[in-house]
């Protein structure tokens, strides 16, 4: 299922985003006083978080943990094995 | 508890229709060096952990087995979603066509249903953790057979992301191995 253009490039960056921010969350689970990799965790924690907000206030939902208007938002197609992410990460 | 987001961690695209291809990643999805086993070994063992960066990474990995889970089934979704049946049977997949129609279901290449005996926990965390550095590596041989297998550059890409993160979670799980086995020691010095 095709998406908004706009759409999709911030649903890719959120997913990049997030991606990074779980590579320093297993890495700094067994290196759990390195200050540079936590620094960085961090900084990409704070971004996600605002590129998040952004997103389901333009487009849906990430998760169900939101304040919904009737009809309930959550259900809202397309879920993400549906989504035409046009050549991945490219 | 665990919570849904409504997006994938990588996106996972398929440039045709190689059902071939779709076949053999139920390899992935079901069979015994699978996403499936993968989580379900590593979130199943987390309980008896000595230490918290094992419980973490336990947990932290586990999790992720189950995004990649949810990578492999898109894209058998995605590659039998244009195909006919008879397609389908043409390219090996009557069985499961007969059985399942489009549905996914966690089975291996080659039919077998998913079994728990695919997985161990044994309470030594020395072990556990090495069968779950040995399951990395033979995720990673299993990418490598099923990248040898298609010509379709959206799986090759997509397999790619997943065969690496089987090297990232080898190297994590070595290292909760090494301060498993520090504690152990420091623990010694004190009986």
């Amino acid at each position: 299922m095709k998406i908004d253009k706009e759409r999709l490039a911030m649903l890719k960056e959120i997913m990049a985003l997030d991606f990074s921010a779980l590579e320093l969350n297993l890495y700094l689970d067994t290196h759990p006083r390195d200050q540079r990799a936590l620094a960085l965790h961090n900084e990409y924690d704070r971004k996600l978080k605002e590129l998040k907000g952004i997103y389901e206030s333009k487009y849906d939902f990430l998760t169900h943990k939101n304040i919904s208007e009737c009809p309930w938002e959550w259900i809202k197609d397309p879920w993400p094995w549906e989504i035409d992410y046009e050549m991945g990460g490219k | 508890m665990w919570i849904y987001e409504k997006k994938l961690q990588f996106p996972a695209w398929v440039e045709g229709c190689d059902l071939n291809i779709a076949k053999l990643l139920f390899a992935q999805y079901g069979g015994p060096d699978s996403e499936l086993s993968a989580g379900l070994r590593y979130i199943t063992q987390r309980y008896n952990m000595p230490i918290p960066e094992a419980k973490a990474i336990l947990t932290d990995i586990g999790t992720e087995e189950l995004a990649h889970w949810e990578i492999i089934g898109t894209l058998i979704y995605k590659i039998v979603d244009r195909a006919t049946p008879e397609e389908m049977i043409k390219a090996g997949m009557g069985p499961h066509y007969i059985q399942h129609g489009r549905d996914l279901y966690p089975h291996d290449a080659a039919g077998v249903p998913w079994t728990a005996a695919y997985i161990q926990a044994i309470e030594d965390p020395i072990t556990n953790l090495h069968e779950n550095m040995a399951a990395e590596q033979k995720a990673r041989t299993t990418y490598e057979h099923l990248i040898n297998s298609t010509k379709d550059r959206g799986v090759i890409e997509t397999l790619s992301f997943l065969r690496e993160r089987e090297v990232v979670h080898f190297q994590r799980f070595g290292e909760a191995l090494r301060l498993v086995q520090e504690y152990q020691e420091r623990m010694k010095h004190y009986k």
